[in-house]
């Protein structure tokens, strides 16, 4: 290990995608719902109100366990961990403490050498999520909270890493990873707002190591784990020592600040929760038929479609990506696949991003047709990307959507096949108007090529052919006498 | 042998006034009892506690929640829905 | 469902009721028209609920206990909530923040505790039967000093849903009346398994009780006749359980040894459970109200300190100090170890015998003001303690008096043998009535 080297754990916190609570019949769909309006004695915490385990969380946490290479105990118990906060309505948490569903385990990242490195975990457990604190008032009229028990009692399993990661980007691809997992799984909806959180352990190595609280976002965790590296390694450098504390992210400003000691002298006083029964599970995990799982997933569609490994990442590291792009080519595999992986991969994804659009609005039947048309070649790269945008526009903008033929019929996109005359005269052109160009494609710059391949482009409003062209300059170029 | 800076500090860990009237005589009573306690240094071993009524659980199955304002009924404030708390500083 | 109405309206010279249902309503079934008085830490949908606490107070749970739904099922009238040690601490419900209940065998002395609102109900004739409960013996102490019958029913016989919590893994709700028959209909309809209590088993009680124990062997532990017991009591006991001889049982001595470690094993055991417990106490869903002008911690405080009395308020200390970091090996986890020691000392003694017999009580009902150093009125539980902490089935029935004052003869069963520990008690209490 290096002398200075980034260290990261991370503990991640996901809602498991149940029907109900974890230890009551409340529905868990309460996002769209006014405050306090999916709670029952048992999530209020009202006094004699008992829990009652959800079975299909401890499956769900079960199948996430033996995706991940865990070992689920012989025997393992929920707990108390005692704390008072307005939002925790018992005043303790039910977890799990000594004795958790299961231990140990691993996931394969993409380290930042490029190899794999397996990143070990220590634990898997379930816990009940508090409610959810809002904050209000002033100064003049006093400052108080606002309290939601909607989302008391939802089920969260927690991962725990040990510190294996080498870097924030490391942390992120860890991240990513397991919500991939999670998805193929069917026990998590990353869509869901606030349905994850992960808490960070950073040190670099021979230095104390601080934990970062509460990061509700995956960009989040890159995002604060690089600015603590750069706030550390600074401290050391200056010859300061790192203290060991409680931070938590701010996204706004996307700096980390220094906890109060809420946290900090917590003693939590754990003991086994009383009102529930141990957990002897270890037998219900042969039975438990996994799906196929984001890298099996990976290889089958670098062996079945003959994707690159980059694109077979990319396409695979989101559950409805790998669902989409296996619709689109549905309809003909061997033809479309190799286009559609480029397409999906490299242009759709950064056009959504861009639109903040989310890939459940596009409609794959528009997609396959265009793949087929590119694949036909009626139409020039560019142009594909020109209609590619106005579909997305349509159903972004909730405007009246065409298809993707209709589209290049009304924009009248369609490259210019067999007559030659149109592009031949623009390129006559281009040359003629740029004798620099000439020069310097005798002399040998390779830059000149592409600007007068530039120059005709315009002319031809890019309905010429790259290749076509490329091929037809460079006969004219050789023409033109010296 | 707990003193009253200890039980001062315990009250404070469980989130309980104590009036000050009240320390001196709590202390003794605490050490009284704490005394009384230590019996159980005797015991001895470290026997599996009994493990029967195992897996107790549930169906995953929605049921109704109470209605709003059975929620609030209780509260001392609230506001908007929302249950109204002092502010954690 | 049909619905009738009970006109309640008692002479409650006892301070035995903190809240009364001057009509209670009623419905056909085997307790119709029946007046039944529920103790205040089970919550009753609709009648405040206070646990004998100020911070409880106006706090009207929107459901009902799992026993109540079922005592209400049964045709019963609901007549009013009983007086209690506040959230169940206490042997003398001279610690509820509502003033004492008196015994109406002398209203100069306690009626025990903590159900001894609902035993003075009953021994004063103000109700046939009533609900209370059973964390340390809270049943049994008021049932022997106020002279009635009263059953803790086997661990997880009973659902606790809706039994404001001390602690859990020891506390049952269960019968109170004036005859052992009328426990015993009690008990058929509040035992059962029920789906929102996970410690509930599967053992419905459909007994009818018979007085027939020829046959049966009767362990007579030494603990429970020796030093701190009122040699006047324990020979009152004696003769009672010599009459149980003369009904056919035979007696056999027996020793628990691990009784040594048992009230403490029950202290630490009880005030760490109720230490979490109570800290959901906040004023914010319910209760007094949080001062919103003051800070979170400060406010809670200050709640607390108002709210709960000074009993409570030591014990959740206690249990807070038990439980926190460096102190769980020492306390809580050996408490556990010292439990099993005493479920395997009545394992090993029911093998022998089927029964085990002897006072409920060291004593007669104390003066009011009488025990006003915890540690003594701790010790006083000692010999209801380790059924609690075994989980075991007891009852106490009245068998004669010390004093003027009753006394009560306790029996003990195995597990799920309630049905036998009532023939038992049964069978005295046809003897010599």
């Amino acid at each position: 290990m290096a002398e200075d080297q980034v260290i990261v754990g991370l503990e991640v916190h996901c809602q498991l995608d149940t029907k109900s609570k974890l230890f009551c019949g409340c529905s868990t769909d309460y996002r769209d719902d006014g405050p306090n309006t999916h709670v029952c004695p048992v999530c209020l915490g009202l006094p004699g109100a008992m829990p009652v385990l959800n079975k299909r969380s401890i499956e769900y946490a079960m199948k996430v366990a033996k995706a991940l290479n865990c070992t689920v105990l012989h025997e393992s118990e929920f707990s108390r961990k005692n704390y008072f906060y307005p939002d925790l309505d018992k005043a303790y948490q039910i977890t799990q403490y000594d004795k958790p569903l299961a231990e140990g385990g691993y996931l394969e990242i993409e380290s930042d050498e490029g190899g794999e490195r397996r990143i070990q975990l220590t634990r898997i457990h379930v816990e009940e999520d508090p409610g959810r604190l809002v904050h209000m008032g002033n100064a003049e009229r006093g400052k108080y909270s606002l309290v939601d028990y909607n989302r008391a009692g939802i089920p969260l399993i927690e991962i725990v890493s040990e510190p294996d990661m080498r870097s924030p980007k490391e942390a992120r691809k860890f991240l990513n990873k397991l919500r991939a997992t999670l998805e193929y799984l069917s026990v998590f909806d990353s869509d869901k707002e606030g349905s994850l959180r992960v808490d960070a352990n950073i040190s670099i190595k021979g230095n104390e190591r601080v934990e970062v609280k509460n990061i509700t976002s995956y960009k989040g965790v890159e995002k604060a784990l690089t600015y603590e590296v750069t706030r550390q390694k600074n401290l050391i450098r200056r010859g300061q020592r790192i203290e060991r504390e409680t931070r938590h992210f701010i996204e706004s400003t996307g700096i980390t600040q220094s906890s109060r000691s809420k946290e900090q002298e917590h003693d939590y006083r754990y003991f086994p929760e009383p009102d529930l029964r141990p957990l002897h599970v270890q037998s219900w995990v042969a039975g438990i038929v996994l799906p196929e799982l984001p890298d099996a997933r990976r290889e089958r569609f670098m062996a079945q479609y003959g994707c690159s490994l980059n694109h077979a990442r990319t396409l695979t590291g989101e559950l409805k990506l790998a669902n989409f792009f296996e619709k689109v080519v549905a309809a003909d595999p061997k033809g479309l696949s190799t286009l559609a992986a480029t397409w999906i991969a490299d242009t759709l994804i950064g056009e959504l991003n861009y639109r903040s659009m989310n890939l459940e609005r596009v409609d794959t039947a528009g997609i396959t047709e265009l793949i087929s048309i590119l694949k036909q070649g009626t139409i020039t790269d560019k142009s594909g990307i020109d209609v590619l945008r106005v579909m997305l526009d349509q159903r972004h903008n909730g405007e009246p959507t065409e298809t993707p033929a209709a589209i290049i019929s009304r924009l009248n996109l369609a490259k210019t096949t067999g007559d030659n005359s149109a592009i031949l005269t623009a390129i006559e052109e281009a040359i003629t108007e740029n004798p620099r160009a000439l020069e310097d494609y005798r002399a040998g710059k390779g830059g000149a090529l592409n600007f007068l391949v530039g120059q005709v482009m315009k002319k031809t409003r890019g309905k010429a052919d790259p290749g076509e062209l490329n091929r037809l300059l460079t006969e004219a170029l050789a023409k033109r006498e010296a | 042998m707990v003193t009253e800076k200890d039980v001062e500090h315990i009250a404070e860990l469980a989130d309980i006034g104590i009036n000050t009237g009240e320390l001196d005589t709590f202390t003794h009573q605490f050490n009284a009892i704490l005394d009384y306690f230590d019996v159980l240094d005797l015991v001895k071993g470290d026997t599996t506690v009994t493990r029967d009524l195992t897996n107790i659980m549930r169906e995953d199955t929605v049921e109704p929640s109470l209605p709003r304002d059975e929620v609030l009924k209780n509260a001392a404030a609230q506001e908007d829905g929302f249950i109204k708390a002092p502010r954690v500083m | 469902m049909e619905s009738y109405e009970l006109t309640f309206e008692p002479d409650d010279r006892y301070n035995a009721f903190l809240t009364v249902c001057k009509k209670a309503p009623y419905s056909k079934g085997k307790l119709s028209g029946i007046a039944v008085a529920v103790k205040d830490n089970i919550s009753t949908r609709g009648i405040e609920t206070t646990c004998a606490s100020k911070i409880l107070k106006g706090y009207i749970p929107p459901y009902d206990a799992h026993a109540v739904e079922l005592l209400r099922n049964s045709g019963a009238a609901i007549v009013g909530k009983t007086n209690m040690d506040e959230f169940g601490m206490g042997t003398t419900t001279e610690n509820s923040a509502f003033g004492p209940t008196l015994n109406p065998c002398d209203t100069g002395r306690v009626p025990g505790g903590s159900s001894g609102g609902s035993a003075a109900a009953v021994a004063s004739n103000m109700v046939p039967m009533a609900l209370g409960t059973d964390t340390g013996g809270s049943i049994r102490c008021p049932a022997a000093f106020c002279g009635i019958v009263g059953l803790k029913p086997t661990y997880g016989r009973v659902s606790r849903y809706g039994l404001i919590a001390y602690a859990n893994s020891l506390e049952q709700i269960g019968p109170m009346g004036r005859t052992v028959s009328d426990v015993s209909t009690l008990l058929q309809v509040i035992a059962g398994k029920d789906r929102h209590d996970s410690t509930t088993y599967d053992r419905p009680y459909t007994h009818t009780p018979v007085a027939d124990i020829k046959g049966l062997k009767i362990g007579i532990p030494g603990e429970y006749f020796g030093e701190g017991v009122d040699p006047k009591v324990a020979g009152v006991v004696k003769t009672a359980i010599g009459k149980l001889e003369e009904l056919g049982a035979t007696t056999v001595p027996c020793s628990i040894p691990s009784m040594k470690f048992a009230l403490a094993a029950y202290y630490v055991t009880c005030t760490c459970e109720a230490s979490s417990n109570l800290a959901r106490f906040d004023g914010v869903r319910y209760g007094p109200g949080a001062d919103s002008k003051k800070s979170w911690h400060e406010a809670y405080k200050e709640v607390r300190r108002a709210g709960f009395g000074t009993e409570v308020r030591r014990r959740i200390m206690l249990g807070t100090f038990a439980l926190s970091s460096g102190y769980y090996g020492k306390y809580y986890a050996k408490a556990q170890i010292a439990r099993e020691s005493v479920k395997s000392d009545f394992a090993r003694i029911f093998s022998e015998v089927d029964l085990i017999a002897g006072p409920t009580m060291p004593s007669i009902a104390f003066k009011l003001g009488e025990k006003s150093d915890p540690l003594s009125m701790y010790l006083s539980d000692i010999l209801t303690v380790p059924a609690n902490l075994a989980g075991i089935p007891a009852i106490s029935v009245p068998c004669g008096k010390v004093d003027s004052m009753p006394v009560g003869l306790q029996i003990m069963g195995r597990p799920f043998e309630d049905e036998r520990v009532i023939d038992a008690a049964y069978a005295y209490e046809q003897a010599v009535s």
